[in-house]
């Protein structure tokens, strides 16, 4: 018993997952369908690939295709099934420590060749499948079972991190703004390009133990009251903007897609055939 | 277990976690935690904007309408 959305994207058999209670990965999982079901794409053009971890676990629960993967490796099988089909709308799901730690070294190089996949990382801040180590997104100074004393490490901005590293579709949503990660992921999609798509998401089991940062109810409070979207923090006092952080589209340029520069060279052999 | 009303909103109470989330974030104080898991306190308030449904973690609150919220 479920909502046609849910009948229609998920696997309903397998529900309800095995996410803890409150934790934010399942509302960001719902937004992407959504997205998807928006964008009316048949769902068997749709590949959802993902790596390892707690968020990793998503595509299991959706009824597309799906690959679950490798720690870190998601993005190099995503770029196999869209080198393989162009035709496939490719999605990977990932975690924070999955996309920026382990797979640091895919995400950057994906985001360079602007290869067209949607990329959207649940970022916790933490590790949370195997028990709340810290993470590239782990702000300085906050606590893992890896960094008991606080995190002297400097964290990542994912968003900054794509973008430098060449994605043409650059945004981040929360949970909390669960519509807003719809809206963005089917921006992402119709980019023709490497899109990446952050949707910060909250850990309640770990991230939020550790550093008693309250329970589910409490931490998407803070995921409303911290975030400023990117349009409004324009006319802002300084002030206003102390201790927040930005949502919204960040970045987004046309540049040629890897595959199709692929197929032209392809191309130019036939033709001298 | 199901609730059904003139509004169409429907907990799933199988699948609910009982994280407090729809409660909260209901702009018309519709929704209460009821031994363990979300319930029904005041559907007349209901506006039907979809908030909780959005926000749960576990698709067991949502808008039925008529046709599955028989
Ligand atoms: C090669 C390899 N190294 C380490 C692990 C152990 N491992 C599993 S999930 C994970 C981290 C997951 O963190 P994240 O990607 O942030 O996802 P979350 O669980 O927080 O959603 C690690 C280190 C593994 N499965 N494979
Ligand atoms: S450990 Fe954290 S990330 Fe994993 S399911 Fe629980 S709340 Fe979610
Ligand atoms: S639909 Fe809106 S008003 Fe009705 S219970 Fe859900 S959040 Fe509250
Ligand atoms: S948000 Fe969903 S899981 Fe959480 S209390 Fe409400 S109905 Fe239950």
């Amino acid at each position: 018993m479920a909502s046609a959305l849910v009948e229609n994207h998920f696997r309903s058999n397998k529900l309800p997952h095995i996410w803890c209670p409150g934790c934010g990965h399942g509302i960001i999982m719902r937004s992407i369908v959504e997205a998807i079901d928006e964008l009316g794409y048949n769902k068997d053009d749709v590949c959802v690939v993902s790596g390892i971890g707690c968020s990793s676990r998503a595509p299991g629960y959706m009824d597309y295709n799906t690959l679950h993967t490798l720690h870190g490796r998601a993005l190099a099988y995503a770029t196999g099934v869209k080198m393989a089909n162009p035709k496939l709308k490719v999605i990977v799901i990932t975690g924070d420590g999955d996309c920026a730690a382990i797979g640091g070294n895919h995400l950057i190089h994906a985001a360079r060749r602007n290869i067209d996949i949607t990329t959207v990382v649940f970022n916790n801040n933490i590790y949370g499948m195997t028990g709340g180590q810290y993470s590239p997104t782990t702000p300085t100074g906050e606590k893992g079972t890896t960094a008991p004393f606080g995190n002297i490490d400097k964290n990542f901005d994912l968003c900054n991190l794509a973008k430098a590293a060449g994605a043409t579709y650059v945004a981040r949503a929360t949970a909390y703004h669960a519509n807003m990660i719809t809206k963005l992921v089917k921006a992402g999609m119709e980019n023709k390009g490497f899109s990446f798509v952050e949707a910060v998401s909250v850990c309640p089991t770990y991230y939020g133990r550790k550093n008693k940062k309250g329970d589910a109810v409490q931490m998407m409070r803070y995921l409303k009251d911290s975030s400023v979207n990117v349009k409004a923090a324009k006319k802002l006092p300084k002030e206003k903007l102390e201790g927040k952080f930005f949502i919204g589209e960040f970045h987004k340029v046309e540049e040629p897609e890897y595959t199709e520069q692929y197929q032209k060279i392809i191309d130019s052999f036939q033709k001298e055939r | 277990m199901t609730t059904t009303n003139q509004k169409g909103l429907i907990i799933n109470k199988n699948w609910c976690k009982g994280c407090g989330i729809c409660v909260e974030f209901c702009p018309t104080n519709v929704l209460e935690m009821k031994d363990g898991k979300a319930n029904i306190k005041d559907i007349d308030s209901c506006i039907m904007c979809k908030q909780c449904e959005l926000r749960c973690p576990d698709y067991a609150i949502y808008l039925g309408g008529k046709k599955d919220g028989k």
